[in-house]
């Protein structure tokens, strides 16, 4: 085990210094002048110029350069947002938590519905249910999350009029954000009507993101379940006479949720990528939207900064669900 | 392949010739009843885009501006003169979607060759390079994979420059590490393979063994993956062009026709209704068509 861990970090480590390579390569490989880009269309004097170019680092050599800028990440300095003027690192832990309450929302409701909905198929294979459980999984997988988000839109905020398009919280509402976390916070606040509007806002969001990764795991829970209904110890558990249910719901499938766990560990990555067209289209203040914003915005620091931290994140996630693999699976220790 | 008796040293020979591989497949890939229709699909997107300038009644972007947002025929105020009604310029929206089916075609096809092709070559030399040269490609694509595919692709398109063709070059490489991985592990499991060997103790040069002895027989997965990318790419070069990252008004493709829609989502349902449709049923019918070709090349995960 642990020599299954040391190999583990030992490409974890490679892979962060390839990412803060490209992070760093990232501002010096957009066109033109990156102080220009920084001072925007007014442009800056002579003297400003050089001042900034000492104040960034440009007037040392490249490697020079990349040293200081690893030095500070890990003093936790990626930079200023150059449109607020905040720390990028400041920035991103204050939207972060509002992109973590929608990820984890999204991936309970697709589990939640993906997995039973994944063991009915598997055992109902080829009936009715199976295929139209299945025929729904891949138009879900196939689906547009960008349009199927205006959809729901369309129908749940324009023609029924249940839920708000946009935002985490009705206007009326104002209380401090100790987690960050609406739901959470809300609740704290004692407001009437707090949570209830924090709900509302996130259901449409929930449901355009979930709507993939529910798809896969419903696949992946009846590929895998297939694959364990037809073991062993799967008959000798029906030949001993036991319902159905326990045979299906607690035989089968603790066994068959392992690839399932992984899949859903996994997605982190889709998610945070989902996140991107799902923020933007219900101006969900968190990550993804942010770093559109700051594309559109030239804000270079906070793309650079951003592009480093997501990473980081999916990285360290894919870490822990590998060792956790592991530890389920001695089969992936040795490998 | 097709005549076993000219080679005698064949044990095959004795016995009756088996199917053609190509009717096997398809006897194998007709099974499968979603394919099926998935193919059928697909063949009449293909022959919309080809024949785009023969079916669609107007061109994509003349502009009426005695008609603006007309709804479809069906609804009232609807024409016959513009069956799927017009935008907010006046745009026929049934010529533009036509046109839009050739440019998803051209991107998933241009996307897809641009991946795999680059995907397959460094996969090939991974498997067979020397370990150095294996560990640094493998762990190049390692860090490429630690980035949100989206989120890469539109930092390489903010690098780039917003155009059709950098979000296609975005997306490609974004897509490549997928084949790297992919043809990698199918080398080394052919590599250490009896007839491998032998063609090496024939003499074979290197390069020969890799592309002409080794990778045709690792190329079922990889056209599993190519049919499977060609969605993938499809889909994420309309997301980036509704965000304003791919192809730039007034281009009639389909993600970014959704993003000049969106300010009319709650007036003029048409416009944001059939471009997004029409993304769905392609990369639908693609997907399809993908589960039935990966049922019927890889017998492995076939009918479970």
């Amino acid at each position: 085990m642990l020599s299954f861990l040391i190999r583990r970090l030992a490409t974890f480590i490679p892979t962060f210094i390839g990412v803060t390579v490209i992070a760093f390569a990232f501002i010096r490989l957009l066109p033109g002048d990156p102080i220009l880009l920084l001072a925007g269309e007014r442009g800056v004097s002579a003297e400003r110029y050089a001042e900034l170019q000492h104040q960034f680092g440009f007037d040392q050599p490249v490697w020079r350069q990349y040293i200081d800028y690893v030095i500070g990440i890990f003093h936790g300095d990626l930079g200023t947002s150059f449109s607020t003027k905040r720390p990028v690192l400041d920035e991103f832990m204050q939207l972060f938590p509002a992109t973590v309450e929608l990820g984890l929302c999204a991936i309970v409701l697709a589990t939640l519905i993906g997995i039973p909905a994944g063991v009915i198929a598997a055992v109902n294979r080829g009936k009715f249910f199976d295929q139209a459980l299945m025929s729904s999984a891949l138009v879900g997988y196939s689906m547009p999350i960008f349009w199927w988000a205006l959809l729901l839109i369309i129908v749940f905020s324009g023609t029924l009029g249940w839920t708000p398009v946009s935002g985490r919280m009705g206007l009326q509402y104002y209380f401090d954000t100790p987690t960050g976390f609406m739901l959470i916070d809300s609740l704290l606040s004692g407001q009437s009507g707090a949570f209830r509007s924090a709900v509302s806002h996130l259901i449409l969001p929930t449901i355009a993101l979930a709507t993939i990764p529910l798809a896969v795991i419903a696949r992946q829970t009846r590929s895998a379940m297939l694959e364990v209904l037809g073991e062993d110890y799967v008959r000798t558990a029906r030949a001993k006479g036991m319902s159905p249910l326990r045979v299906n719901g607690v035989h089968a499938l603790r066994n068959a949720l392992i690839p399932v766990v992984t899949v859903i560990g996994l997605s982190v990555g889709t998610l945070l990528a989902g996140a991107i067209l799902t923020e933007t289209i219900f101006s969900w203040p968190g990550i993804g939207k942010w770093m559109v914003d700051s594309i559109f915005r030239r804000d270079y620091q906070v793309v650079q900064g951003g592009l480093l931290l997501i990473a980081l994140v999916v990285m360290i996630v894919n870490l822990i669900v590998d060792v956790l693999y592991g530890f389920i699976n001695p089969k992936i220790r040795k490998g | 392949m097709t005549d076993s008796a000219s080679h005698p040293a064949s044990p095959a020979s004795t016995q009756k010739a088996p199917p053609s591989r190509l009717r096997e497949f398809w006897s194998s890939f007709k099974e499968n009843r979603g394919a099926v229709i998935g193919l059928i699909v697909f063949l009449g997107f293909l022959f919309v885009a080809i024949l785009a300038p023969l079916l669609a009644p107007y061109a994509p972007d003349t502009q009426y501006r005695d008609a603006q947002l007309v709804p479809p025929f069906w609804q009232e105020g609807g024409s016959t003169r513009f069956l799927l009604g017009t935008d907010a310029v006046g745009r026929d929206l049934l010529s533009r979607l036509i046109y839009g089916a050739r440019f998803s075609f051209f991107i998933g096809l241009l996307v897809v060759t641009l991946a795999t092709s680059l995907g397959v070559l460094l996969g090939v030399i991974a498997g067979f390079a020397p370990r150095w040269l294996d560990t640094l490609i493998m762990r190049l694509m390692d860090i490429v994979l630690s980035f949100p595919s989206l989120l890469l692709a539109l930092v390489l398109v903010a690098i780039l420059g917003p155009s059709l063709l950098n979000a296609m070059i975005a997306i490609a490489i974004v897509l490549q590490p997928h084949f790297v991985r992919l043809t990698r592990a199918a080398v080394l499991t052919e590599r250490s393979k009896d007839y491998v060997i032998a063609a090496r103790v024939a003499g074979g040069r290197p390069i020969r063994i890799m592309f002409r002895t080794v990778l045709p027989n690792c190329l079922a997965p990889i056209i599993v993956q190519a049919a499977l990318s060609f969605s993938t790419a499809v889909l994420d070069t309309a997301a980036l062009g509704f965000l304003g990252m791919g192809a730039q008004p007034p281009t009639p493709e389909w993600g970014t026709m959704l993003a000049e829609a969106r300010e009319f989502i709650l007036s003029a349902w048409w416009v944001v209704t059939f471009p997004g449709l029409c993304i769905l049923v392609t990369v639908l019918a693609i997907n399809l068509m993908g589960d039935g070709l990966r049922d019927a090349l890889d017998p492995k995960l076939k009918r479970s």
